[in-house]
């Protein structure tokens, strides 16, 4: 349910949930990508980053 | 024939006889796959539940493998939060069990809500007043955060791990694993704790009632106390039975030593806990005038059931606190068992039973019994978790010490 939904409510009950919902979702997206970002660059500047097994 | 995809420096079984345990599995998988398919083209009416159980079988195995599975975020929380080293050790395999434990909560749902189609209804109609609503979000969420933590193990397989772009993206996935964990524990313990929230609030089942703190019922609280007690003893319990049916010694005990005493003094945390809580709603109902006995009258559900939950709950900390008792290995394998069993226990008697004890006088106790549909969908889980792990104990670099422990000539 985003905030434009017609069964959106503007309480704390709503931005607290909803809010929780779309804020871990945020973090994911961001580490994926920034994972995925700055594994291309070591990709094209050729950087090893050696073995964490 | 399938040498050049298995880690360096291990010893596998060989691919034919791989295959076959594979297929053999795949026997029970189908039947399950059969009893999904009944009730999704035929619906609900295919099993034995009804108006007077809406929650069954199902819902008490998704409580169960989701408090199991909480040896995922325990473990990451004490590896990468607490920052106790040793457990890298175990860890990985911690966020194999736990993927399997949320695909399969998640998989059991899917069969539950009878119309899967619909299934995003609750995302996108959300109760906020519900928390049935935030188990769904929280646990969606968990389980993309655990395919997470086990995609950089699927990058450092062999042959992949050779490539610059997924070499790379596995180490830095790795330095994020910290945050990734943090949203893994905050997650966690919100659904955790809310599925005990769910039987502590129906203020007209008495059987379940709690009062709490704030809007929490105190169910609320042992539920994430339980988890965080019994993940780590199934996560040891099933390193257990990969290294009965491997053949190899898999992980030093000083690893599983920590592991199990820290689960050890939680599971004796929350047995104290536990005895309090039973204590305070026997005295709560008898002041209500309801007498304790009436909640125990119908069989099979007698006095039995709460003293085998105790009891299978106290023996777990007894053997786990004690230094000597944990460090003999039949009787850990004991206590881990115990301990699963008791939080299972604890979890069927949350839901089924709390539906079955009658609430107005001119109720009849019913009593309900899960068919082979139930079954067969309840245990498919059980046989795909265990491909899953025959396939990433295969192909998976799982076990950091397994090269240390077995030496194999080259």
């Amino acid at each position: 349910m985003f905030p434009f939904a017609y069964e959106w409510i503007n309480d704390p009950s709503h931005f607290v949930f909803m809010g929780s919902l779309y804020t871990v979702l945020t973090i994911l997206i961001i580490i994926l990508h920034y994972c995925g970002i700055r594994a291309v660059f070591d990709w094209l500047c050729k950087k090893d980053t050696g073995d964490h097994h | 024939m399938d040498s050049a995809l298995i880690p360096e420096g291990v010893q596998r079984c060989s691919f034919r006889r791989f295959i076959i345990w594979i297929a053999i599995l795949h026997v029970p998988v189908l039947i399950g796959v059969v009893g999904a398919i009944l009730c999704w083209g035929l619906a609900l009416n295919q099993t034995n539940m009804n108006n007077n159980f809406p929650f069954g079988l199902w819902i008490a195995a998704d409580l169960g493998v989701i408090a199991l599975g909480g040896g995922a975020f325990f473990t990451g929380f004490l590896r990468y939060i607490i920052k106790i080293d040793d457990l890298k050790n175990i860890v990985n395999y911690a966020v194999v069990i736990g993927v399997i434990c949320y695909a399969s909560a998640l998989g059991i749902l899917a069969i539950d809500i009878g119309q899967p189609l619909r299934g995003w209804f609750i995302f996108w109609h959300a109760n906020v007043h519900s928390m049935l609503t935030e188990v769904a979000f929280c646990i969606s969420c968990y389980f993309m955060v655990l395919c997470i933590e086990y995609l950089p193990l699927v990058l450092e397989n062999r042959q992949i791990y050779k490539y610059a772009f997924p070499h790379s993206f596995a180490h830095h996935l790795h330095e994020a694993m910290p945050t990734i964990a943090a949203v893994g524990v905050f997650l966690s313990c919100f659904h955790q704790g809310s599925l005990g929230g769910v039987p502590g609030v129906l203020y007209g089942r008495p059987f379940a009632y709690r009062e709490g703190f704030l809007v929490w019922p105190w169910t609320f609280f042992l539920f994430i106390l339980s988890a965080m007690a019994c993940g780590p003893t199934f996560t040891i319990l099933i390193t257990k039975i990969t290294e009965l049916f491997s053949g190899k010694k898999l992980v030093k005990n000083a690893t599983i030593d920590i592991l199990a005493k820290i689960a050890g003094g939680l599971t004796a945390l929350y047995m104290v806990l536990k005895i309090m809580d039973t204590l305070g709603w026997f005295n709560l109902v008898k002041k209500a005038g309801a007498p304790v006995s009436s909640f125990y009258a119908n069989q099979p559900y007698g006095y039995w059931v709460l003293a085998t939950e105790l009891g299978l709950g106290v023996l777990a900390a007894i053997i786990l606190i004690i230094r000597p008792l944990r460090q003999n290995q039949p009787l850990l394998i004991l206590a881990c068992v115990s301990n699963c069993t008791a939080i299972v226990m604890n979890r069927w008697i949350m839901t089924v039973q709390s539906l079955a004890v009658p609430v107005m006088s001119f109720d009849k106790f019913v009593s309900y019994h899960p068919n082979w549909v139930e079954w067969a969908t309840t245990l498919l889980p059980v046989w795909a978790g265990a491909i899953v792990i025959m396939i990433s104990y295969r192909y998976l670099p799982i076990f950091p010490q397994e090269r240390e422990l077995n030496p194999y000539p080259l």
